[in-house]
């Protein structure tokens, strides 16, 4: 059956696993065959360990042989962005800093699916450190979108959201600190769900902004997302961020949950700037749900949509600085040659193991903390990231959910927005809010522009309020076969 | 010009242990000040008497017993260090 | 002109727990380096911390212990700065809410006589706070190493007003803190160790002016004799700056101790930006009463404390309770000897003189005392009773810290108990009378003295085992 798995739903795949018809070797084979023949022109992946994929699968077809698989996961490979570390496997954070540094530890989320029989395999690419839209930031090479290979994937999980997009994986874990998984998987028409901060352990995530990363799953439908989340999810003891919040069983959830639902618009979300082709397929999206008899009342996000991206540029570049200061190649990573001192040393190795844009978010970081600005910035931008999340709390006492633009434009062109990371920033205006206000945000596929570049639909949610955010999301994708269109790769 | 009024790249530079090249710090003193002058519109929202967010949602005395678990075995702990001896990390000479 | 030394200590402790602050491998000294190691000590990427709980409970009690006002709620704050012993380059610390407040270390300066107690003073503190250790660096010739395994390891900081005038105080200050915090079990404070380590801020300025002068930092004190010689030692220098002609330039000082000279140091001169902001990865704390209450439960009684109601409750001179106070096992040994009845000075005696002595010359425990308060108490009650000589007590201890036997066996095993059969005593008079004409003459005619020479024949020939009292008064009864 080669060739007709690779774009098939998890729920599918497993269940291909638990009838024989496929085994977990074979399943790995395929999707390694088609990073094979395809890989060359996506550059999804960092790294693959396949010897290692086929070690783990063999052992999930031995359980299953036995009558001891570990659940519906057993067998099925999962693809990693770069920055979740896995036990003997390299991770780069598609830096040079880290360009031969391997885990010698499992992050939580690697270790619960590991529990759960599902296969750690390959290493997807991403703007180095996650600090970018494009995934033109890596180290190493600038991932292609698959459905136009000379447009960006988006980022920073570009990899994984190109990998799922390209049949690579079935799917995968990204990260999102400002939009870093919704808005990849919009660019590449595929699901990407940002949970509610604190509910996946940060464990074993290199660190970009501390209290704004959330590991997430991007996957071809939102019952998979939502599996892939039930398995990750949970409080975690290591992480002392992570909350202790029930975790539902997603899958059953979003079946069972029907609506009608009460759908905030937020007003500015469609103002200048907003891509006319875009905005006519979302408020497409918006009349599925007014017709299937939800009440759709238009919001006001003042505060979000003017500040946001200010704020996050404060927060996101102060913390960073702070947490990529361990990366001095003392104890591990991209020590300079011939360094005279230590001093010497740390400004050598960082200067050649960073790229420009971490280089540039250190030092935005490093200024807004620094003596003398640290209210008029950091304290400052605390302040307002209070009013925004207040902001949305408001909301949600009216409403389920929000609906609005993923992005604000289709993929651009490679090259596009390097020279003015301003505008570039400007990217992640629709999604930034929800992480600052700490909220659970999925974009689903919702349609394609002229020029057939996918265009993203999202659905931001309550805190915890994941189970009803997938419902919603999934009423739209049942309603449509969106998700069932594949790029044809030359 | 390598720098804006209220933002001294050398100093930052500096305190971030980044030698940058002089074509950098022009780059992004220039960048970086657009930046700054675009975060400056956080100045027009009243922020008195408004708490900062410390956590999206915060939780007291998150911690765990004093009970120890084994670690990293010492191979594993420098194996990835770019220079040991004696299962040690070498640096170069630290003046105090 | 006469000057002013103005000193304020920072003084670094670890605290005892069996984990690391923010992490749960072991914490622990002299292992091989780089095994008390994992993701979070060595600030692998995703490595995050979490707090230990024992940590926290150990600097409430010592700031319970030292008088400091507990905050309800404190946070944790990252100062960033670069350094090889430093994984993450910034250090977990507490920079505008410290979990502890004010606060005072009583000291005691030296007093006028070795068995004199000296002036007491209470030196307030501003405040302590929890931090993180860092690594350790081995200084080669042409490159340095690094030992993680003292980082991550729980520390506290605990810092004086600028309240200590002399290095006698800051010496006194150390010592106190030093038994207050061990007798607490918070620290075992072994400065070898680096357990305690202690920077001192020092300036001058003329007796009478208020406005401080400027301050040096001294580092690297790492003997409580050594805070002591550099802190006078740069008294003495900045004196000489001044007198001189010249100002004190201030800077970061380093004590060599052999040499009893300092120098400046380089690389603490970089005026330092830390840059602190709230530790996104960590939750506040909350100290609420129940807590503080269970804490103060464990706080025992401090050292000066006991000091002075030793001295009131048992009449004890203060020598001996200088003794018996900085080894609470000591004390405590000597509350239960005396509860069990006897004279208490003669019972602090024979514990702070001859059992200590005898303990050190067999290199013995007190814990491995073959003599137990009860020997003690006993042996006491046995000497007032006169049922033995000094001589014999002193026999009867020697004996019973050999062999654990109780000195009432002793007394019988060595027939050592002083006769009171008085028949035998009036015939040893008798005898001793009739053998001495010339003595019980000179007695008579009025030469008291003359009466030693009757009873030490009584005593002779009663081999030591009559009791001299008896003797006294027998001779006196027939001669009378
Ligand atoms: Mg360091
Ligand atoms: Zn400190």
């Amino acid at each position: 059956m080669a060739g007709t798995v690779i774009f098939e739903s998890v729920a599918t795949l497993s269940a291909l696993l638990a009838t024989r018809k496929i085994s977990a070797v074979e399943l790995l084979r395929e999707f390694a065959a088609r990073a094979d023949a395809v890989d060359g022109r996506v550059k999804a992946f960092n790294s693959r360990d396949d010897a290692e994929g086929l070690r783990l699968a063999a052992e999930s077809d031995a359980r299953r042989a036995a009558g001891r698989e570990r659940g519906p996961l057993d067998g099925l490979p999962v693809a990693f962005k770069d920055v979740i570390a896995v036990e003997g496997q390299p991770l780069t954070c598609s830096s040079r800093m880290l360009a031969n540094f391997v885990s010698p530890y499992d992050a939580t989320v690697t270790a619960k699916l590991r529990a759960a029989g599902a296969i750690p395999w390959g290493r997807l690419n991403l703007d180095e450190f996650a600090m970018g839209s494009s995934t033109e930031n890596s180290a190493f090479a600038p991932t292609a979108n698959p459905w136009d290979l000379r447009c960006v994937p988006g980022g920073s999980s570009g990899g994984s959201a190109a990998a799922v997009a390209a049949g690579e994986a079935p799917w995968a874990l990204g990260s999102d600190t400002g939009g870093s998984i919704r808005q990849p998987a919009a660019f590449c028409g595929i699901v990407g769900l940002k949970p509610t901060y604190g509910l996946v352990s940060r464990y074993g995530l290199a660190a970009f902004a501390s209290s704004l990363d959330q590991i997430g799953s991007l996957a071809r439908t939102v019952e998979d997302a939502a599996v892939l989340l039930g398995a990750i999810a949970g409080h975690d003891e290591r992480d002392s961020t992570s909350f202790r919040a029930e975790v539902p069983d997603y899958r059953a959830e979003l079946r069972r949950r029907k609506g009608p639902w009460r759908l905030g618009v937020p007003r500015e979300f469609f103002g200048a700037g907003l891509d006319p082709e875009i905005e006519a397929a979302v408020r497409a999206a918006i009349e599925f749900y007014r017709r299937a008899g939800c009440e759709i009342r238009e919001v006001a996000l003042p505060l979000a949509s003017e500040y946001a991206i200010a704020v996050y540029y404060l927060i996101a570049t102060a913390e960073a600085s702070s947490n990529l200061a361990r990366y001095d190649g003392i104890r591990y990573g991209h020590r300079a040659a011939g360094a005279t001192d230590a001093i010497d040393i740390y400004a050598r190795s960082r200067a050649e193991g960073f790229g420009e844009e971490v280089k540039r978010r250190i030092i935005l970081g490093t200024h807004v903390l620094s003596s003398g600005y640290y209210d008029a910035y950091y304290l400052r931008a605390q302040k307002v990231r209070t009013l925004i999340r207040d902001e949305f709390r408001k909301i949600f006492t009216a409403c389920d959910a929000l609906l609005s633009p993923t992005t604000p434009t289709p993929a651009f062109p490679l090259g596009a927005k390097v020279a003015d990371p301003l505008a570039m920033y400007l990217n992640d205006i629709y999604t930034i809010g929800v992480n600052l206000a700490g909220l659970p945000g999925i974009s689903v596929p919702c349609g394609f522009t002229a020029a057939g570049l996918p265009i993203g639909l999202q659905v931001i949610g309550r805190p915890f309020g994941e189970a009803d955010l997938l419902a919603i999301a999934a009423a739209y994708e049942q309603a449509h076969d969106w998700h069932r269109r594949h790029p044809e790769l030359p | 010009m390598n720098s804006t009024p209220d933002f001294d790249i050398n100093y930052v530079a500096n305190l971030a242990r980044l030698a940058l090249t002089p074509a950098e710090k022009e780059r992004f003193a220039r960048q970086l000040g657009e930046i700054l002058h675009y975060v400056d519109k956080l100045k027009q929202v009243d922020v008195s008497g408004v708490e900062p967010t410390a956590h999206a949602s915060p939780v007291f005395n998150v911690w765990q017993a004093d009970e120890p678990r084994p670690g990293l075995p010492v191979d594993a702990a420098l194996r990835n260090a770019p220079a040991g001896r004696d299962h040690q990390v070498v640096v170069p000479k630290v003046v105090e | 002109m006469n000057y002013e030394a103005v000193i304020g200590l920072e003084v670094h402790v670890q605290l005892r727990t069996r984990s690391k602050m923010f992490t749960r491998v072991a914490a622990g000294y002299g292992e091989p380096p780089n095994t008390l190691t994992d993701p979070v000590v060595l600030a692998l990427p995703g490595a995050l911390p979490v707090m230990n709980k024992a940590a926290l409970d150990q600097i409430i009690k010592a700031g319970l212990m030292l008088g400091c006002a507990i905050a309800p709620v404190c946070k944790w704050d990252r100062k960033n700065y670069f350094y090889p012993d430093s994984p993450k380059n910034y250090q977990i610390s507490q920079y505008d809410q410290p979990i502890c407040r004010g606060g005072a270390v009583e000291i005691e300066l030296p007093g006028p006589a070795r068995n004199v107690m000296g002036e007491h003073k209470r030196i307030p503190l501003t405040r302590i706070h929890l931090e993180e250790d860092v690594g350790k660096l081995t200084h080669g010739a042409v490159d340095s190493l690094v030992d993680y395994n003292r980082a991550g390891t729980p520390l506290m900081e605990i810092v004086s007003e600028p309240a200590l005038h002399s290095a006698e105080e800051a010496f006194a200050f150390l010592t106190s803190l030093r038994m207050t915090l061990q007798q607490g079990g918070v620290s075992d404070c072994d400065m070898e160790k680096g357990q305690l380590r202690c920077d001192a801020n020092v300036s001058i300025r003329p007796v009478g002016e208020t406005r401080l002068g400027t301050k040096v930092e001294l580092k690297n004190l790492n003997s409580i004799s050594f805070v002591r010689d550099g802190i006078a030692h740069e008294i003495r220098r900045q004196i000489a700056v001044v007198a001189g002609g010249g100002t004190v330039v201030q800077e970061t000082r380093q004590y060599d101790g052999e040499a009893g000279t300092s120098t400046a140091m380089r690389s603490k001169e970089m005026a330092h930006d830390y840059r602190y902001f709230p530790d996104p990865d960590l939750m506040p704390v909350q100290v609420d009463e129940a807590w503080q209450a269970a804490i103060r439960a464990t706080v025992p009684e401090l050292p000066f404390d006991r000091q002075r109601r030793l001295m009131e409750q048992f009449q004890l001179p203060y020598t001996i309770t200088a003794v018996l106070v900085p080894d609470p096992a000591l004390a405590a040994f000597f509350e239960a000897t005396a509860a069990l009845g006897g004279k208490p000075q003669a019972i602090g005696n024979w514990i702070a003189n001859d059992l200590l002595r005898e303990l050190a010359g067999a290199r013995l425990a007190l814990a491995e005392s073959a003599i137990r308060p009860a020997h003690i108490a006993a042996l006491v009650r046995l000497a007032d009773a006169g049922v033995i000589s000094s001589t014999g007590a002193r026999e009867v201890f020697a004996a019973m810290f050999k062999t654990g036997e109780m000195p009432e066996v002793v007394v019988e095993r060595l027939g050592l108990r002083q006769s009171t059969d008085t028949e035998e005593l009036e015939r040893w008079v008798t005898d001793a009378v009739a053998a001495n004409p010339k003595a019980v003459a000179e007695f008579k005619s009025g030469n008291e003295k003359a009466l030693n020479a009757v009873k030490g024949a009584v005593m002779k020939a009663a081999k030591g085992k009559a009791n001299p009292k008896l003797v006294d008064e027998a001779v006196r009864r027939l001669l009378g």
